[in-house]
């Protein structure tokens, strides 16, 4: 498969356009939704990241990436932050940056962990934590325009750590097609019949596609998330070259 | 390289954009062959530190140093030692 060809072109990908803060949406205790404009943006596939650069007052500049949580809206763009603590970009991004304030970015960046609506085998999206933001991404691109069936296992902490709740509860009733499953690594509601652990085999097995269905496997989270869940893909018997991971971290 | 959960890709796909500066073409869906091991792992797989000074791909298979990528002001410097390969899947 070529995957070179990417919206918006190469001048356009590779250039810093500036981009002004246009909402801000809470989705959890540490998460917020931010809506960016961009002039002219050529959309982008789901999964695609942008590049985000803060310019300080004295010219110190920082750049990270970002992972797009929704297809482009004309020339809205949605990325959501989690704030880590301590860190050099994302508490400023989720907390201080106020309404009609200008960053840059540079993208749709990214060609490997991509989901294209025309790709009709099944989809099993495994997250860890924020690593949901690019499989949201996925889901909301397949709205109306895919009837790809998809599954999401979800790997959060507690309840409350869940991004997207309510929209994902809405989109497994209405959107056809389409399974939600929680696993919960340290604090499960009380009507839960699994007991509060690390994702396992199990959890896949029962919430996830059979290896001879040949589903396209997209695996984003912290590190030792997506290695595990890759290996355990594996050993069920998913090809390798099925699966697709991202790395969430840094600041 | 903190493992904290954040927002955005940190591994081979965060090099999606510093390469869109040298490269003509996607860099991340590109093959890569580790000089050391041998093992071919997309550039989107590699594990990556950073991102001061630079960033650093490392094989996902035997950890040795694939690339750098330092980025600074009017200059971006690439080290491609540790890859005897690359291979780009291109339009026929």
């Amino acid at each position: 498969m070529a995957r070179a060809a990417v919206p918006g072109g190469l001048r356009a990908r590779r250039a810093w356009r500036p981009a002004v803060l246009v909402e801000r949406r809470t989705e959890t205790s540490t998460a917020s939704t931010l809506v960016l404009e961009v002039d002219e943006w050529a959309g982008h596939l789901a999964g695609q990241h942008v590049d985000v650069r803060l310019t300080s007052q004295d010219g110190y500049q920082a750049a990270r990436s970002y992972s797009l949580a929704a297809p482009a809206d004309g020339a809205r763009l949605e990325i959501t932050v989690q704030r880590v603590a301590g860190g050099e970009v994302s508490p400023f991004l989720a907390d201080e940056l106020a309404i009609g304030d200008r960053v840059e970015v540079r993208g749709p960046l990214g060609g490997w962990f991509v989901w294209r609506p025309d790709d009709r085998s099944p989809v099993l999206l495994v997250a860890g934590g924020s690593g949901v933001v690019p499989l949201m991404a996925m889901i909301r691109a397949r709205a109306g325009t895919s009837r790809a069936p998809f599954r999401l296992v979800y790997s959060v902490r507690t309840p409350a750590d869940r991004i997207y709740a309510a929209e994902l509860r809405r989109r497994a009733a209405e959107d056809g097609g389409l399974d939600v499953a929680y696993v919960f690594t340290r604090e499960a509601p009380e009507d839960s019949p699994r007991p509060p652990a690390r994702i396992h085999a199990d959890d896949l097995a029962a919430h996830g596609w059979p290896p001879d269905f040949e589903p396209t496997c997209y695996v984003c989270g912290p590190t030792p998330l997506v290695e595990v869940v890759a290996g355990l893909l594996v050993a069920a018997g998913h090809e390798p070259d099925r699966i697709r991971t991202e790395r969430f971290g840094g600041s | 390289m903190t493992h904290t959960p954040s927002s955005g890709p940190y591994d081979g796909n965060a090099l999606a954009g510093p390469l869109s500066e040298v490269f003509a073409v996607e860099v991340t869906t590109a093959v890569a062959r580790c000089r050391g091991c041998g093992r071919s792992s997309a550039v989107a797989e590699l594990a990556v530190y950073g991102p001061e000074p630079g960033l650093v791909g490392r094989c996902p298979g035997c950890a040795d140093v694939l690339m750098r990528v330092v980025r600074r002001p009017g200059e971006v410097w690439l080290d491609l030692g540790g890859i005897s390969a690359l291979r780009f899947e291109v339009p026929q």
